[in-house]
């Protein structure tokens, strides 16, 4: 039951993860960040098997910042996705495979885009609009389809986002605890405030 | 030997010498200068830099400072070639460092690694010492308090307020003992370096690299304006010293020559 949302608009891709840790039926933890910063422009989400997960994404996370320290400069998104993707293609064909699920949000600063890669535990890779992973799929997806426009500014990307969430506490049967939310722009990564606390009226 | 060759290099000689070792030595010696100065808050980087063929892109052509982590920079002198190989060992391990105790590595940590890597190829077999020595500097996580490491082929380190190491590192270093003092700031700190590196740098600043590190921010690589700005400041300041002392030397008959100097010269309200 853990949620990974991701919307492009314009300008900008919104990363937004369940806050939820948790073990069979028991949460554990209210405040877990799912997200790793792989560089300064791009940013991964991830769920899946408690410590594959984390394990997973620091390792993806050491090696793009040893590719930015060899190399002068920063790896793109979509080369990251390649070799995220790559990676869990090897593991996935070895004796203990990883897994996780991904996204991947970033802005690709050369070609002026934000971009967002949906990766799943078999190595599936693919660059979309917007994603969403786990049982938010079936109810954000509809949602998305309807309401999302690639040219949307920052401002109506969360409302969508507000609906996706709505829509999830409201047919989720178990509490994920709300999301937390980072916004990569051409300026870079950051965290923003989102409100979890408005009471979702239920039909 | 009944399988083949000998691959026993760094043996001992019957006085106790590495030769292997020494021979290394010897070639950081005829490597180009570098120099590393600590202040106050700051640790400097100064580079001499051999000048470039007419053909050549020196843009790209890559520098003999280079960062191992975003707050640890890397100077060397002796052979390229093998300090692309220990740099990139570095830059593996303050990242695997990184993976392992989540917290970036410390100077000392890393250069500790640096001279155990150059140490192991002292003494194994089939293999030949790095023909390099490096100056490591840096701030370790959440601390203000500059660092100055050496390393050497022979896998010796040590720390340093100022050091150079290089082709005429011995003029240098001396020139730094008399000069170096406690608590510069940012601007004297950078000053001595370009100076210290003009004791043994003839062709001024396009021959020389500047890198400044600063607590909790990125390498600073110094324009080439800005050096030569520093150059010519250090200049003035010479052909000043050299006049008063030259007054110094005449006081009788020298005046008169002195003032004329002084009234004709435009250099002097430049101090």
């Amino acid at each position: 039951m853990e949620v990974l949302l991701g919307i492009t608009g314009k300008d900008f891709t919104i990363v937004a993860a369940s806050k939820a840790a948790m073990r069979g039926a028991t949460i554990l933890k209210a405040s877990d960040d799912k997200t790793r910063e792989l560089n300064s422009h791009s940013l991964m989400a991830f769920s899946g098997e408690a410590g594959d997960t984390v394990q997973f994404a620091e390792f993806i996370q050491a090696n793009i910042q040893l590719y930015s320290m060899r190399n002068s400069m920063e790896l793109s998104p979509s080369a990251t996705a390649s070799f995220v993707r790559g990676e869990l293609a090897r593991a996935l064909r070895s004796r203990r495979p990883y897994t996780v699920n991904l996204l991947l949000g970033g802005y690709d600063k050369i070609a002026d885009k934000p971009t967002l890669y949906w990766i799943d535990y078999l190595a599936s890779s693919a660059p979309v609009p917007y994603a969403a992973h786990g049982y938010a799929q079936y109810y954000c997806l509809s949602l998305l389809d309807k309401h999302h426009h690639p040219d949307i500014d920052f401002e109506r990307g969360m409302k969508i986002l507000r609906m996706c969430t709505e829509e999830l506490k409201r047919r989720l049967p178990i509490d994920f605890k709300g999301v937390t939310v980072k916004v990569i722009t051409k300026d870079g990564i950051r965290e923003v405030e989102y409100e979890d606390d408005v009471k979702v009226v239920v039909p | 030997m009944a399988s083949g060759y000998d691959r026993a290099l760094s043996v001992f000689s019957p006085d106790g010498h590495v030769f292997q070792v020494e021979y290394a030595q010897e070639a950081v010696k005829r490597g180009t200068c570098a120099v590393g100065v600590k202040g106050q808050d700051v640790v400097v980087l100064g580079c001499e830099k051999r000048s470039a063929m007419k053909l050549q892109d020196t843009r790209i052509t890559p520098s003999k400072i280079c960062l191992v982590d975003n707050h640890v920079a890397l100077a060397f002198a002796g052979l390229n070639a093998d300090a692309r190989i220990l740099v990139d060992k570095a830059r593996l391990e303050a990242q695997s460092h990184r993976l392992t105790v989540e917290d970036p590595v410390s100077i000392e940590y890393i250069t500790k690694h640096v001279a155990g890597v150059q140490q192991r190829y002292t003494q194994s077999g089939g293999v030949r010492p790095f023909g390099i020595s490096t100056l490591i500097v840096g701030f370790d996580p959440n601390d203000e308090t500059p660092r100055l490491y050496l390393t050497e082929p022979s896998g010796i380190y040590s720390a340093w307020k100022a050091n150079a190491i290089g082709r005429s590192a011995k003029t240098v270093r001396e020139f730094l003992e008399r000069n170096h003092k406690n608590d510069m700031d940012r601007e004297e700190t950078i000053k001595l370096t370009v100076k210290s590196l003009l004791e043994v740098v003839q062709t001024g600043a396009k021959n020389i690299e500047i890198a400044i590190m600063a607590p909790g921010k990125s390498l600073e690589m110094l324009p080439v304006e800005d050096i030569e700005k520093y150059v010519e400041n250090i200049n003035t300041e010479k052909q000043e010293e050299a006049a008063s002392r030259r007054q110094g030397r005449t006081p009788g008959t020298g005046t008169a020559a002195i003032l004329t100097r002084t009234s004709g010269g435009a250099s002097q309200p430049g101090a």
